[in-house]
């Protein structure tokens, strides 16, 4: 099948089997391996990417689902290589990791909440996040974090 | 976990996609949001050889006001039920529920239609439909009927849609004002429900439907007669799982679910009034 994708503002055309994964196809086919592969079910939310601006699970989609659509992954979220966004940024300055493996994930998922409610309460950025799992449970400091991008006080 | 091999059509129009089915017979299903079929496809658990993609059928996401029910468009995803303003004054039980399935990124891809076309028990979005009544239109090659949602549901994973039928409208009645409530008991946040209760009241009748205590999504038909019969809110929740048939799996067994039924359906009635 030929894909037709726009990922991270790059067109890119491929031939792919129907059956590829989307998170399979950026991460074998495009090299863009920061979206992480955690429990390969639509659970954990590690595999987050945005299409059309929305976060979706990419490894219950097919890339075949995101023909003609726009894509952006984690390495498409920092306006430069020599700067983090804000979103990045927040999670550094709150330690909202710990591993790390959930952190790609995590920030496209509060990226997206982020852009569908500019303000949310914690209960609201917990609730907005249910569909990522931090194992370390780091979850703490990753609402901590997702509340002071948002412009409020976590002090 | 990678699906077995497929064929990968897209449909452009309802028309399209009922001719590709019609074309590669049961062997192929209609893809929308994906969200339920494609875990499947990678458990293994459906293998079909033909994909019929209609995401991008154009004018099949809508919600739209039509007098006395609201018409939804099948490929309305939930996150614009959940966010839709006339959904949540004309029939804000819909709105709600659709707000409680999965976790974000799931509603923004899995769509209404495909949610009760696979006709999951254990989900949410079929027992609200039921609980507010209402009517699913289907496409095929001889063109369109009219199906009644106490007669969508016929059994585990199984709906009245024949193999060359496309789900294209759902119709609820809209009950402004209305008392409502959702109930969903699970053990981890987006999960399915190990038991659900929808309730409404709709022209002064109490309207309940449980998620996961049989084969298919159920009517709660004793609680309402209770009620009916002017039973208080307890002692009507009594007979909630009077008549079902609950499932056994890792999470519950049919006694602890008979007794979840009856636990949510008494917080579902106080939660709301509907007496």
């Amino acid at each position: 099948m030929e894909l037709s994708v726009t990922v991270n503002g790059t067109g890119h055309v491929s031939e792919v089997e129907a059956r590829t994964l989307l998170v399979y196809y950026l991460r074998d086919e495009l090299g863009l391996t920061g979206t992480n592969v955690g429990c390969d079910t639509s659970s954990c939310g590690a595999c987050t990417v945005h299409v059309n601006g929305e976060s979706v699970k990419s490894c219950t989609m097919l890339a075949v689902q995101a023909d003609g659509q726009e894509v952006t992954t984690i390495e498409g979220l920092a306006p430069s290589s020599d700067e983090l966004h804000p979103m990045q940024e927040s999670f550094q300055n709150n330690h909202g990791l710990q591993c790390g493996y959930c952190t790609p994930g995590m920030v496209m998922a509060a990226c997206s909440l982020l852009d569908e409610n500019p303000a949310p309460t914690e209960d609201e950025v917990r609730e907005g996040l249910e569909g990522n799992l931090c194992r370390c449970t780091g979850y703490h400091n990753i609402v901590k974090a997702v509340l002071a991008c948002s412009g409020q006080d976590v002090s | 976990m990678i699906p077995a091999a497929f064929d990968y059509k897209k449909a452009g129009s309802s028309e399209e996609a009922v001719a590709l089915i019609v074309e590669h017979g049961d062997e192929a299903k209609f893809l929308a949001g994906g969200h339920s079929l494609i875990p499947m496809m990678k458990l293994r658990l459906a293998v079909p050889s033909v994909l019929v993609d209609i995401a991008g059928v154009e004018d099949l996401s809508y919600i739209d006001d039509r007098g006395d029910h609201i018409a939804i468009g099948a490929l309305t995803k939930h996150r614009s039920l959940e966010t839709s303003d006339l959904l949540i004054a004309e029939c804000p039980l819909l709105a709600h529920v659709a707000s409680k399935v999965g976790d974000p990124q799931v509603r923004h891809r899995g769509t209404l239609g495909g949610s009760l076309a696979h006709s999951d028990p254990a989900s949410d979005l079929p027992a609200a439909v039921l609980a507010l009544g209402g009517s699913l239109i289907a496409e095929g090659p001889n063109g369109q009927r009219e199906i009644g949602v106490a007669d969508f549901f016929t059994g585990y994973f199984e709906s009245a849609l024949s193999d060359d039928e496309m789900l294209t409208e759902v119709r609820v009645p809209k009950a402004p004002g209305a008392s409502w409530s959702y109930q969903k008991f699970n053990r981890r946040a987006q999960d399915w429900a190990i038991v659900g209760v929808a309730a409404v009241e709709v022209q002064g009748a109490a309207q309940i439907a449980l998620v996961n205590m049989g084969s298919t999504p159920l009517r709660a038909e004793a609680v309402e007669a209770a009620l009916a019969g002017g039973a208080s809110a307890a002692e009507a929740a009594e007979a909630a799982a009077d008549g079902t048939d609950a499932p056994t799996d890792l999470n519950a067994s049919p006694e602890y679910r008979d007794h979840l039924a009856r636990v949510l359906t008494k917080r579902a009635l106080e939660a709301s009034g509907i007496s």
